[in-house]
């Protein structure tokens, strides 16, 4: 299973790729029995820049698989547009959107030989012999299955299977390529193998690409940007830098990552930074975040488990450790102070020492790195 | 960054998702056309026949409204008695059939009885054998001048018609469809919820009664249902054996081609349809919903099925003297076609066949023409409409899939009647035609080539045909290179199901039939009429040996043109053969 996909020649998979734009996009699906109806997806704008690789990140059943299938043809929107390119794609069936897909189960056809099955759309097209020919077996070049032209998909292994689904979607040169889950098949170490893998290969081809998962590290991976999608709305749309280090709702700091939240008032604040009040003591923020806040609401200061420090003493917020787990490269406290729980991540402990369970620390935050957040509630899931 | 647009939608009008369906269907005209024509054809060949029963039973003859038929069925004590025979038998042939289903299904695949693939072989025979075989033997064996009867015990002038021989050949003909029916449900039973009870320290007996039971219990409705559907639309051997044991179907054919009263004979006919109709139905709707049936799709662990002496033993014995009663039954008719007179000279002969090449051999060519003909259309048809119905999105799909299961629940003579009515007639005048009689064969098979080619369907992953698509396949390309393929072995029994049964259907065709396109079956019928038993014997033989060789050249040749082949480009060399192991569909 190995090495990555050879950096060849790739000049004949110069894709025709395309933006893809979605515009007051809604799923509504009817109910089971009786009359209600579920809103699959609601309203959502979304723009995927030409030879762009987006994420769609979120808990399932918030819409991303909807989405996706609306953009592939299989599911119809209610109402707004999609556009592929120019075009609006809207009485454009399947077929003839000139996608590629990876499914989740990979979807290869079983009674089909590995070249039957990559060679399948280029005999669709009806493409010249000699084409088809030519094209397959570049493509089964790039992806390194040279020599497995006569197997069947049941006689490969998860990897293997994941790049004839890959390279059959490919050989076509789609202007978009949809992604449904496609790792989740396959077990952790082959995943991230994969996962790098892949994005080498659709940074190379340059290839507009939609990326459906629920795995947050994934997309933090793979993507250009990240869209986070929650019971059919988009929540937030960004780099994985920005997601992880500016989340604009307590949602997406928690499903992102882990983080801390402490009930805070808002006292003041411009674009240079935010003044607040976090239990007896007053903070002053430079990077807040840049959320709008009235003075004196109720806010959420959020912070990730790694950016705090743990110390005997010192100007610090004072706790107890109610546990501590030890993760090998990490330990993990969950420390107990007067502004709730709070979870600290202390990478190398042998280095910085570990405490136990029942002893006193200080928790000591950098203030750059704690966001203000708006105090909603979020589900624990 | 997007934005997300002020207003949220929340009512939108209910028919859009129609709508969008429809304009979707619009841009795929070949897919669309295939809907139309199929809507068509079903309308023209199943709709508007029955329709046509309907209406002319509660007509009098000069073509009013009314009900005297009605009354006049419900006041005569006669045909309430002949409703009441058929009721009779299709309940006991229900109940006997099934448990005798059941004890199959039970001992080849919960246990470790010897011999499991023979009795399977075994319980295939009197579903590809040609009508009137197992009444013919009854009467060779039991019969006036019967083998056991006259010739082993002596007795004279015995009486073999009546309830009893329908009874005991009926359950024979029938219990294979209960064995089916069984089977299927009782190897998707999880197994590991008798394990569990087991494990909990009960006995065989008592999981059998508290578990296995309970958990098959629909599907035994169901095997009872199908059977007594078949029991109460059986022609032949009521026909042959019946005696003065009158039951609807012979009833309703003795009336219009003896009586030549259509009207009567219309409802007499709906008497007949009534319950198989609800029978079908309560089977399919309300059963099926209780079925208890999982399917996980991952195999469960191989595990040691019963083997202790004492279930497998008298499940063994059991199996054995009912593959005897059929060895014995097809064995006398394959004898009887070879001595010279049954009963009185029991010298070889082959002067039985001669008679059959002289005289019946443009019949039987007529049989085979036209179920070659109408098996792989009824076959292909059924294949259409499981995909359509199951993988497609399309206004109607419910009529669709309703109208075409129909026909499984009409039984023959009420099909024959109302393609005689439907057909005699302008715009579409197809009796005395082969048409008129594949397209009989064609409607009646087709429910069950649908019905295995959508449970097969159910099973494939939605995304493989979608891959085809993503991949610019048109639905149709999608079909022939994909979903055929994957469904070749639900094809391939759908085939051979309606060759069989269209060379040998009787009760469908007894109306149909015309002197230019006589057919095997009804050949076979007549020779019995006139006390040719010998040469019916010998007629059925033949027949048993065309259907074996169909069968054989029909699973050539799916496996010939739809087998999956290890393909490579043409240029490279060939590498080392890979064969696939394929099991199924998937």
């Amino acid at each position: 299973m190995s090495n990555n996909i050879d950096n060849k020649d790739l000049r004949q998979f110069s894709t025709k790729s395309s933006a893809v734009k979605m515009r007051g996009v809604t799923k509504v699906f009817p109910q089971h029995e009786g009359k209600g109806e579920f809103i699959a997806v609601n309203n959502i704008d979304l723009d995927i820049d030409d030879g762009q690789l987006v994420t769609l990140l979120g808990p399932s059943g918030c819409g991303k698989t909807t989405t996706l299938r609306m953009i592939s043809g299989f599911e119809y929107p209610t109402q707004g547009n999609i556009f592929i390119g120019d075009e609006d794609v809207a009485k454009i069936p399947p077929n003839k959107r000139d996608i590629g897909m990876v499914f989740q189960s990979y979807a290869l056809f079983p009674h089909l030989s590995i070249w039957d099955n990559i060679a399948y759309g280029l005999k669709v097209k009806r493409l010249s012999r000699e084409e088809v020919e030519e094209r397959t077996e570049n493509v089964m070049e790039l992806m390194q299955l040279t020599g497995m032209e006569r197997r069947f998909p049941n006689q490969l292994s998860g990897g293997q299977q994941q790049r004839v689904a890959l390279a059959r979607a490919i050989v076509c040169e789609p202007r978009v390529l949809l992604f449904d889950e496609p790792l989740s098949n396959l077990d952790a170490k082959l995943r991230e193998h994969m996962r790098d893998e892949l994005r080498s290969l659709q940074k190379r081809l340059g290839i507009t690409s939609l990326y459906v998962t629920h795995d947050q590290a994934e997309a933090m991976a793979i993507s250009d940007r990240v869209v986070i999608m929650k019971d059919g709305d988009l929540i937030q749309v960004g780099s994985p830098e920005e997601i992880y280090a500016y989340p604009n709702c307590k949602f997406v700091a928690n499903f992102i990552g882990k983080a801390n939240f402490m009930p805070a008032s808002y006292i003041s604040g411009d674009e240079r930074g935010a003044r607040v009040q976090l239990g007896a003591s007053e903070l002053s923020l430079s990077n807040p975040g840049d959320i709008k806040f009235g003075n004196g609401e109720k806010c959420s200061l959020a912070f990730r488990p790694e950016s705090g420090r743990l110390e005997k003493d010192g100007e610090g917020i004072a706790g107890v450790v109610t546990r501590a787990t030890y993760f090998g490269f990490r330990m993990e406290y969950e420390i107990s102070t007067d502004l709730g729980s709070l979870v600290i991540e202390i990478y190398n402990p042998q280095l910085t020492g570990q405490y136990k369970v029942g002893d006193d620390v200080k928790v000591l935050l950098d203030l750059s790195c704690v966001r203000v957040l708006k105090d909603d509630t979020i589900e624990q899931e | 960054m997007p934005k997300k647009s002020a207003a949220t939608p929340l009512h939108l009008p209910p028919d859009n998702n129609n709508r969008n369906q429809l304009q979707m269907l619009l841009r795929q005209p070949v897919l669309l056309a295939t809907i139309i024509l199929i809507f068509i054809v079903l309308i023209t060949f199943v709709i508007i026949p029955i329709f046509n029963v309907l209406k002319l039973g509660m007509m009098d003859s000069d073509g009013g409204l009314s009900f005297n038929n009605a009354k006049k069925i419900l006041q005569s004590s006669s045909y309430m008695k002949t409703f009441g025979n058929s009721m009779k038998l299709g309940l006991s042939v229900g109940i006997c059939a099934t448990l005798v289903g059941f004890i199959f299904a039970f001992a080849i695949n919960k246990t470790e009885m010897p011999g499991r693939g023979f009795f399977k072989v075994v319980s295939m025979i009197p579903i590809i054998s040609p009508p009137f075989i197992l009444s013919l033997s009854m009467i060779f064996l039991f019969g006036r001048y019967g083998f056991v009867t006259r010739g082993l015990l002596g007795i004279k002038g015995n009486d073999v018609y009546g309830f009893n021989s329908l009874l005991v050949i009926q359950t024979i003909s029938y219990f294979p469809i209960a064995y089916l029916t069984l089977s299927g449900i009782l190897q998707s039973l999880d197994p590991s919820v008798e394990d569990a009870a087991y494990s909990m320290g009960a006995k065989r007996g008592r999981i059998f009664r508290t578990v296995t039971l309970p958990l098959a219990m629909p599907g035994v409705v169901s095997a009872f249902l199908l059977v007594f559907i078949q029991s109460l639309e059986d022609f032949s051997n009521p026909a042959v054996i019946g005696g003065n044991y009158s039951t609807l179907a012979v009833e309703t054919y003795r009336t219009i081609t003896g009586m030549f009263d259509m009207n009567l004979g219309a409802m007499l006919s709906l008497l007949l349809l009534l319950p198989t109709v609800a029978a079908y139905l309560f089977q399919k709707y309300w059963v099926r919903k209780k079925s208890f049936v999982t399917m996980s799709g991952k195999p469960t662990q191989e595990r040691r099925k019963l083997h202790e002496p004492y279930i497998i033993w008298p499940l063994f014995v059991f199996c054995c003297l009912v593959t005897f009663v059929i060895f014995l039954f097809y064995g006398t008719v394959l004898v009887g076609a070879f001595v010279k007179t049954w009963g009185i000279d029991y010298t070889f002969t082959l002067k039985h066949f001669e008679y059959i090449l002289l005289t019946g051999l443009t019949a039987l060519k007529n049989s085979v023409t036209l179920a070659l003909y109408s098996a792989p259309l009824g076959g292909l048809l059924g294949m259409v409409v499981a995909y359509l119905t199951v993988r497609v999105r399309f206004p109607g799909k419910k009529v669709m899939e309703t109208s075409s299961m129909l026909m499984f629940a009409i039984p023959g003579t009420v099909l024959g009647i109302s393609y005689i009515l439907t057909f005699n007639t302008p715009p579409l005048v197809l009796t005395g035609t082969s048409a008129i009689l594949i397209a009989a064969f064609v409607f009646r098979n087709m429910p069950v080539a649908m019905e295995s080619g959508s449970t097969t369907l159910l099973q494939i992953d939605p995304s493989i045909d979608e891959a085809s698509a993503v991949l610019g396949a048109s639905n149709g390309y999608t079909f022939r290179r994909i979903t055929l393929p994957l469904l070749r072995n639900a094809f391939f029994s759908g085939l051979v199901y309606a060759f069989v049964r269209a060379i040998t259907a009787v009760s469908a065709i007894m109306f149909l039939v015309s002197p230019k396109w006589s057919l095997a079956t009804t050949k076979i019928y007549s020779l019995y009429e006139i006390g040719l038993y010998s040469e019916a014997a010998a007629y059925s033989a033949i027949m048993i040996a065309i259907i074996l060789i169909a069968i054989g050249v029909m699973s050539l040749l799916v496996k010939l043109l739809l087998n999956p082949r290890a393909r490579g480009p043409r240029k490279s060399k060939p590498t080392p053969e890979q064969t696939p192991k394929m099991e199924g569909a998937a």
